[in-house]
């Protein structure tokens, strides 16, 4: 690392001489500054993610089947998400003080409102003939639902939880205000000493870690719903498979 | 045999869609039931495994009131295929076949042997086992929806419209196979179709429905084309013309399926060891 090439060098020198790297500072405050830092991020924000989950998936279960809910909860989740962080945190430290509760209180709130709706969405999403051939096949309701209804909601699930976990990177920074931030903290200590480096760092490992959350969400994604994929390969392979037709006319027919 | 003595059905809205409706089903045969849409046919058929309930009268299998039997014990006993098929999307061509031996608990293999058997009963090529039902065509689709509904070996099969979504090519070909598959499997089958055509080549006896849920006639094709009951009978067969027409094309199938059966006669030597013939 410490081989800077000249045109770096020059790119990260500041108005006032301070380059925007300093990759001494950075050997110096690895071990402790940085990746406690980073620790704490995951911490704040995946613990949210959790919780949302454990707790959305329920209430949208229960949203999807007493529509009559999901009006209600809809409106209470949107309000919670329309209100600046910020000012969560600072009303909740009254209550759990400067504690990690504090952050992840309101993420796991913001949490829920962009899950909730999209386990309601994904569970939605499954046709009305698939549901009513699983009736007519015999599923009681709660097989109907492990097996047939979330499996099928679940891309939708997914693409809910994707957006939740980068907006939740994201918004763990805004603790730093009230000192709990992870990598957030980068950013105070840099503003407060004006010196560039430690904000970049967190700039930097924050969008790396969002977008390597992202992706391994998205092979999670990929490796639990292998159907989505064959849906995309299906013009590739048609046509592969020898139908027992009697009438040639007919696979023609049918693969056209 | 399926019996319906005095069954009406009345929706919350105030929707009759079934009015006093007897009607005998008989066992090991092809029933179908046609009319016009919105005459109750859906309704008819799914008050049979209890996916609607009648608000009067008793619906009996076997001269046991279905309403008697749990709904999810009755249905995994009635083979039940529909328009879209309603395939499983995430699910593979043998687990969707498997779908009620697994709800019955069935052992896994047993249940998957069973449908790569069914597979080739119903004209799908093994190979397609493993994929997913978007990657079927449509025609495929419909075979699979039809072996899923036999694979537990149910007695009785609700149709709806099974064979409505594809062309007409592909139609003619399902439903020869179909006729030629219950030659072999003697089931129960009641039938819902909107076309004419199709009720008179697939049907034993047909019951033709009138909108409001009032049953008009109920009979062999025979009969329907030479004594249709009355004027909105004879005009849902499309008149005289129409009646000569269904008549020309009754005669044909007859003549073809004469000819198959003969001709598969002279392969039956061969076909033994086929898996159609196999495991039964
Ligand atoms: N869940 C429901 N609630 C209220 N009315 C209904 C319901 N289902 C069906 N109906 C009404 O009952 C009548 C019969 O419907 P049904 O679906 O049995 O007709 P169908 O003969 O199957 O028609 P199609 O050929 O169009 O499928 C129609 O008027 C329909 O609008
Ligand atoms: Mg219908």
């Amino acid at each position: 690392m410490t081989p800077v090439s000249p045109a770096l060098a020059a790119l990260a020198i500041g108005d006032d001489g301070e380059p925007l790297i300093r990759w001494d500072w950075i050997r110096r405050n690895l071990s402790d500054d940085i990746l406690s830092a980073l620790k704490e991020h995951l911490i704040l924000s995946f613990t949210p993610i959790l919780l949302g989950l454990v707790i959305a998936l329920p209430l949208g279960i229960a949203c999807a089947r007493w529509r009559r809910l999901y009006g209600p909860v809809l409106a209470v989740t949107s309000v919670l998400y329309a209100l600046p962080s910020i000012a969560l945190f600072v009303v909740l430290v009254a209550f759990s003080g400067l504690t990690y509760t504090t952050v992840v209180v309101p993420l796991t709130l913001y949490t829920l409102s962009v899950l909730v709706p999209s386990v309601v969405d994904g569970l939605g999403s499954v046709p009305a003939h698939v549901r009513q051939s699983a009736v007519a096949m015999g599923f009681g309701e709660l097989r109907r639902l492990v097996q047939v209804d979330l499996p099928i909601a679940l891309p939708v699930v997914m693409a809910g939880l994707r957006v939740a976990t980068v907006s939740n990177i994201s918004l763990v920074s805004v603790g730093a205000l009230i000192g709990i931030g992870g990598l957030g903290e980068l950013f105070t200590d840099g503003l407060r000493r004006d010196f560039p480096t430690p904000l970049v760092v967190g700039i930097v490992l924050i969008i790396t870690l969002a977008l390597l959350s992202d992706l391994i969400l998205l092979l999670i994604q990929r490796l639990l719903t292998p159907w989505e994929r064959a849906r995309a390969t299906r013009r590739k392979n048609r046509g592969q498979s020898r139908d027992r037709d009697r009438v040639p006319a007919a696979r023609e027919g049918e693969t056209a | 045999m399926i019996t319906f003595d005095g069954v009406t059905k009345r929706y919350p809205d105030g929707t009759v869609a079934v009015d006093g409706l007897d009607l005998e089903i008989q066992a090991g045969r092809i029933t179908v039931l046609v009319g016009p849409s919105g005459c109750g046919k859906t309704t008819t058929l799914r008050m049979i495994n209890r996916m609607v309930d009648a608000t009067d009268g008793t619906v009996a299998v076997d001269g046991k009131d279905v309403r008697d039997v749990d709904p999810p014990a009755l249905r995994r006993g009635i083979g039940y295929v529909i328009q879209q098929a309603g395939l499983f999307p995430h699910r593979t061509i043998v687990d969707n076949i498997a779908t009620v031996p697994y709800l019955l608990g069935w052992d896994k293999k047993k249940a998957r042997a069973e449908a790569h058997a069914l597979m080739a009963r119903v004209g799908l090529d093994p190979g397609l086992a493993k994929r997913f039902p978007a990657q079927l065509s449509g025609g495929q689709q419909q075979r699979v929806g039809v072996a899923r509904a036999l694979a537990a070996d149910p007695p009785i099969m609700l149709m709806d419209e099974p064979f409505s979504a594809v062309d007409p090519i592909v139609r003619a070909g399902l439903q020869d196979e179909f006729l030629r598959l219950q030659d072999e499997v003697e089931k129960t089958i009641v039938f819902v179709t909107h076309d004419i055509d199709e009720a008179v080549k697939l049907g034993h006896r047909i019951a033709v429905f009138q909108v409001g849920g009032r049953l008009a006639q109920y009979t062999t094709p025979d009969e329907l084309l030479s004594a249709p009951a009355d004027d909105f009978v004879s005009d849902f067969l499309g008149g005289d013309r129409g009646i000569r027409r269904l008549r020309f094309s009754q005669e044909l199938d007859a003549e073809q399926a004469a000819e198959t059966s003969r001709s598969r006669g002279d392969a039956l030597g061969q076909d033994a060891a086929g898996p159609a013939v196999a495991d039964r």
